[in-house]
């Protein structure tokens, strides 16, 4: 069974998040991680692999530091690594960033395809499911299980209220929740053997059937109008002299007079 | 792609176990305002197995019309089904608004669309608004009028973009539920329903459903509750959590929580706010030993009152807090719900 795993790297919205003097956030400064969803799909295609036996081949796009994810990957136990990096591929939306990685993919063997649900920079859920589409596969998100039952995945998609258990053909994509598994760490040999390991590097001209009207900044069919640093609505009135009667006092009249009670 | 072929403003009414989704409500309340800046119709795609009956409740909520989809194939959401049925509704009928609710079905279902129909996507919106492309007019370049402005945070909530698709039609968006308003119910409204039936054929991409397995718990819909009272790590422990369950009866709310609270086993998944839970906007949010992380603050900070106790202030909730309150929670929330109650029982 051929896996093919799609990570980003992601700064670590979760850790300390920096800003610069004009209240700005300073990106350079926060530390890079392998996006949270993404390792736990990583974590469940080695688990495939040390269960039924597979390859493993991560791919990740972005700019070329992004080499440290998949050499981590690599430690936890991934087998192969492609970077697909070039410059006409920066600022892709997550339209034109599935065409892409969907072009990659095309270059490749796979049974199967899993991704993270979502990065926690953008938040958007659509790069995974985009990719299914594009690729003509079927897509199954927010997984919080998975097995391989013959030619199929089994996997139990997360809703609100509910879970389906859902059987697929292979091959298809697979969009993996934080909370499918706790992922392994890396070994001191794996991470010795990453990085004599080769990274396979991507530019556009490796990437065939892919329209050039389709990638980077200018292929996004979304614009950016403007971006901000969020702008809070700032502190009310805070009081810390207060008695515990006093401020449950204090409570009681600010609710009235906003007639709550 | 002729733009100006593409007129209207249509919404995905998710039902589930045939009952329509709140959410679908509040697309509908915000496809209203959008429809009138436009001076178009508002259309409800409503898909499922027996669902026509549900067209009237669209309808009491704004829609125009109710485009109905009503197939055996519809009836558990499964994501190429109902994404043959919407595509071929926006090939047919060339909406040049498209929302979902950015649900767990939203979430799956409107990527593939977009894909499909080869238009971009903006998740997770907070703020959708009518105006123009670029902002303000850039010499040599076309300002285009008319647009759909999409706002939506992103960065863990610490940044917000305005982002708009110019070129291609639809312009789609999945919309955060608990953010738009619906529109009071118009008793006995009626919407001009149109049955369509698209066809399903079975492909490489149908999934086989093999089971449902629904999670029990009687817990409430926090982000449709008007008063919340919010516990954290502050609390102390599950003990501790019935005295804002105490609150929050005096007061006809819910008891909502951080993720540090779910993580520590005292309240459940259903009850987080936040980045990775649930997004409010209650007329009063009472944030009680919550420290105030970006990340519980992105799903709250638009409630209208914040009313915040916590025993240090120095933490963050402070700065979003209309009213904080410095001192020991364990003291203030019991003598709190005392005095609400005797003013209750005084009136």
């Amino acid at each position: 069974m051929k896996i093919v795993v799609c990570i980003k790297q992601v700064p670590d919205t979760a850790g300390e998040v920096k800003f610069k003097p004009d209240g700005s956030l300073d990106r350079a400064a926060m530390l890079t991680i392998m996006n949270h969803d993404d390792k736990a799909g990583l974590e469940a295609a080695l688990r495939l692999k040390d269960q039924y036996g597979a390859e493993v081949t991560v791919l990740t796009m972005g700019l070329p530091k992004a080499e440290d994810v998949l050499r981590e990957a690599l430690a936890m136990g991934a087998d192969n690594a492609i970077l697909v990096t070039d410059r006409v591929l920066g600022g892709a939306d997550t339209w034109a960033t599935s065409s892409t990685i969907a072009a990659a993919l095309r270059n490749l063997d796979y049974d199967l395809i899993i991704t993270g649900r979502q990065a926690i920079d953008g938040d958007t859920a659509q790069v995974g499911p985009q990719i299914s589409e594009h690729l003509g596969i079927p897509v199954i998100s927010y997984a919080q299980n998975l097995k391989v039952e013959g030619d199929s995945v089994i996997v139990e998609r997360q809703f609100e209220d509910r879970y389906h258990v859902l059987k697929a053909k292979m091959p298809c994509l697979v969009t993996a929740l934080s909370e499918l598994n706790e992922a392994r760490y890396m070994t001191p040999g794996g991470i010795f053997d990453a990085f004599k390991k080769e990274i396979t590097v991507w530019g556009r001209a490796d990437l065939k059937d892919l329209d050039d009207a389709n990638i980077g900044l200018a292929g996004s069919p979304t614009k950016i109008a403007k971006a901000s640093d969020k702008v809070r609505k700032g502190a009310g009135t805070k009081v810390s002299d207060l008695g515990a009667a006093e401020a449950a006092d204090y409570i009681v009249n600010t609710l009235a007079e906003k007639f709550v009670i | 792609m002729n733009l100006e072929e593409y007129k209207g403003v249509y919404i995905f009414a998710q039902q589930v176990d045939n009952q329509i989704s709140s959410i679908s409500f509040e697309l509908l309340g915000k496809a209203k305002d959008l429809a009138k800046d436009l001076n178009t119709e508002v259309t409800a795609m409503l898909l499922g197995s027996g669902v026509k009956a549900l067209a009237d409740e669209l309808a009491a909520y704004g829609a125009d019309k109710v485009i109905v989809v009503d197939d055996p194939a519809l009836k558990d959401y499964m994501t190429e089904p109902y994404a043959h049925a919407i595509c071929s509704i926006i090939n047919e009928y060339k909406p040049e608004i498209v929302l979902f609710g950015a649900t767990a079905i939203g979430r799956d279902l409107a990527p593939r669309c977009s894909a499909r129909v080869q238009t971009g996507l903006t998740a997770d919106c907070t703020v959708l608004e009518i105006g123009d492309f670029p902002l303000n007019p850039i010499p040599g370049k076309e300002q285009k009028h008319n647009q759909l402005l999409m706002t939506r945070p992103a960065f863990g909530g610490n940044t917000i973009a305005t982002i708009a698709c110019p070129d291609n039609r639809p312009q789609m968006a999945t919309v955060r539920p608990g953010v738009m308003q619906k529109i009071d119910k118009i008793a006995g409204a009626k919407a001009d329903v149109i049955e369509f039936n698209p066809g399903f054929e079975k492909n490489n991409c149908y999934v086989e459903i093999q089971d449902v397995v629904k999670i029990v718990n009687d817990t409430v819909d926090i982000s449709q509750a008007k008063i919340l009272v919010a516990g954290g790590r502050g609390v102390g422990s599950k003990e501790n959590f019935a005295m804002l369950e105490e609150l929050a009866k005096v007061l006809g709310g819910e008891v909502a929580s951080s993720r540090a609270a779910v993580d520590s086993g005292w309240t459940n998944k259903e009850q987080q706010v936040g980045q990775t839970g649930k997004t409010v906007r209650p007329h009063v949010y009472f944030a009680i030993g919550i420290s105030g992380a970006i990340q519980h603050v992105s799903g709250m900070e638009e409630s209208d009152i914040i009313i915040a106790i916590n025993k240090d202030e120095t933490a963050p909730i402070f700065d979003v807090a209309d009213y904080g309150i410095v001192g020991d929670l364990t003291k203030i929330v019991p003598l709190l719900t005392e005095k609400i109650k005797k003013q209750k029982e005084a009136k």
